[in-house]
């Protein structure tokens, strides 16, 4: 046996794993505390602003959004995604990453072919799967 | 010159690099090699308001610190070989526009440096140029966007994942002696062991580099102890254990020898997962440190195998998966030249 004989089974010995277990507990963690803290964001908005559930929620979630967009301008999001993985990515922070980050990279090409044409280039699957899954959703329970 | 076994050309009557220089960025000048570098950046962006134009700076600085070196006007040299990793080669068609030099662009993924090295040695050595400049480049930010993410995505990468240097290498060569001389080079073969996943390209390219290695000791009917070190490009911390296990499955104990420029430019505790990829990562510990080295008589002969990962975007996302490819020259301090056969 070797890697001469069957390169593609043989070099998976030499190919560190990711560390799926403390991955998925930083996952937990980190995740769990972004939606803790919208959570109490939503709360805070329905106390002191008497804000409806529905606003609560939207001033919430643009909040998390500005949040985030925030620290991917001052080119720190990645560093906190590296570490948070999933937890990081999988929310409305990671989306609103997803788009901003985009838009920065393309700056150079302009306002127009850059900014706009490329803004959705790493988070438009995200909004159109999103899209059809809230249409597919609001279809079965309407 | 002459062609010996399948797939080395074999430089006897005197080819040289004359002079050469390296040009980096902040990180890599902040790395254990930094004191080696001509040029040094604190900012990735070298002053300028792209990345793409900041990879070209970077070359024009390599190339024209080469030059002031070998004491060579632009209008001297016979031929210019570059290549680099963006679309269209972007960076040296762009440094090309500002030579007045006949130019020959060359891609090869990673393995440019040498392959660029390679092919003006043997254009020298065939009397179609007197000097010949070679250069490459790669820059981190503009690899990331050309290949993977835009940089400021937040992406979990694996640790088999590489980091792309900021930097660029220049080198003159001709037939005038200089202190470094071209013996020998192994041109490589395009191999596909199958493997998929852009973010281990160390694992995709170990086996061409094993395979041009091992052809290069077949060739000339040498071993690993004729060379004071056998250097590949950016095989990383993953391909590099597997290259030597190849080699070592054929009977080549190389352990000894062996390092890889990907593990050579960078500290250990600086972020870089497995190690440093990207056509700079040869280029400048090529130009930069083993020149400096050879010339101070800490080696005498290298066997430098630059690894290229031939990686098309639009074939990774159809599934294809990645061919790799390495080229291999042989370099060794004027004056000590000698004893390898043939």
């Amino acid at each position: 046996m070797g890697l001469r004989t069957d390169y593609l089974r043989e070099v998976k010995a030499f190919q560190p794993s990711p560390p799926y277990a403390a991955n998925a507990v930083k996952a937990f963690l980190v995740g769990g505390a972004l939606c803790a803290l919208a959570q109490w964001l939503v709360d805070w908005y329905g106390g002191t602003f008497a804000a409806s559930p529905l606003e609560a929620h939207l001033w919430a979630s643009m909040v998390m959004a500005g949040l985030a967009i925030v620290l991917t301008a001052v080119g720190k999001y990645d560093d906190f995604s590296q570490f948070a993985g999933a937890g990081a990515t999988m929310l409305i922070t990671g989306l609103a990453n997803a788009i901003a980050s985009a838009a920065i990279e393309h700056r150079s090409e302009g306002w127009t072919a850059g900014v706009a044409g490329q803004m959705l280039k790493a988070g438009g699957a995200a909004v159109i799967y999103g899209l059809i899954a809230a249409y597919v959703l609001g279809l079965v329970w309407p | 010159m002459k062609r010996v076994g399948k797939q080395t050309w074999v430089f006897d009557d005197g080819v040289y690099i004359q002079a050469a220089a390296a040009a980096v960025g902040p990180l890599e000048a902040d790395g254990p090699l930094g004191r080696y570098f001509d040029v040094c950046h604190r900012d990735l962006y070298c002053g300028e308001k792209t990345w793409e134009l900041a990879e070209r700076r970077l070359m024009r600085e390599a190339v024209d610190c080469c030059l002031q070196k070998a004491g060579v006007s632009a209008e001297e040299v016979d031929l210019f070989l570059a290549g680099d990793l963006l679309n269209q080669s972007a960076t040296s068609n762009y440094v090309a526009r500002e030579l007045p030099i006949p130019f020959l662009c060359l891609f090869g993924a990673c393995s440019t440096s040498m392959q660029t090295l390679a092919a003006a040695a043997a254009l020298v050595a065939g009397g179609l140029a007197d000097r010949a400049l070679v250069a490459t480049s790669s820059h981190n930010a503009t690899a990331e966007r050309q290949f993977r993410y835009p940089t400021e995505l937040g992406v979990q990468k694996p640790k088999t994942a590489t980091f792309t240097v900021t930097g660029a290498g220049a080198a003159l060569v001709g037939r005038t002696p200089g202190r470094w001389r071209l013996r020998a080079a192994t041109i490589g073969k395009v191999i596909d062991a199958g493997l998929k996943n852009p973010l281990d390209m160390g694992a995709a390219m170990a086996p061409a580099a094993a395979d041009t290695i091992e052809q290069h000791f077949r060739d000339l009917g040498v071993s690993p102890g004729d060379y004071d070190l056998i250097v590949t490009g950016d095989l990383s911390r993953v391909g590099s254990v597997i290259v030597r296990e190849l080699l070592a499955e054929s009977g080549y104990d190389v352990t000894d020898v062996y390092n890889d420029c990907g593990l050579m430019i960078y500290r250990p505790d600086q972020k870089v997962f497995a190690g440093g990829s990207g056509c700079a990562c040869s280029a400048v510990v090529t130009y930069g440190y083993l020149l400096q080295e050879l010339a101070r008589g800490t080696f005498r002969r290298l066997f430098v195998v630059a690894t290229g990962a031939l990686l098309s975007q639009t074939m990774v996302q159809q599934k294809q998966s990645i061919p790799a490819i390495a080229h291999g020259v042989v370099i060794e301090a004027a004056g000590q030249e000698s004893d390898l056969p043939p």
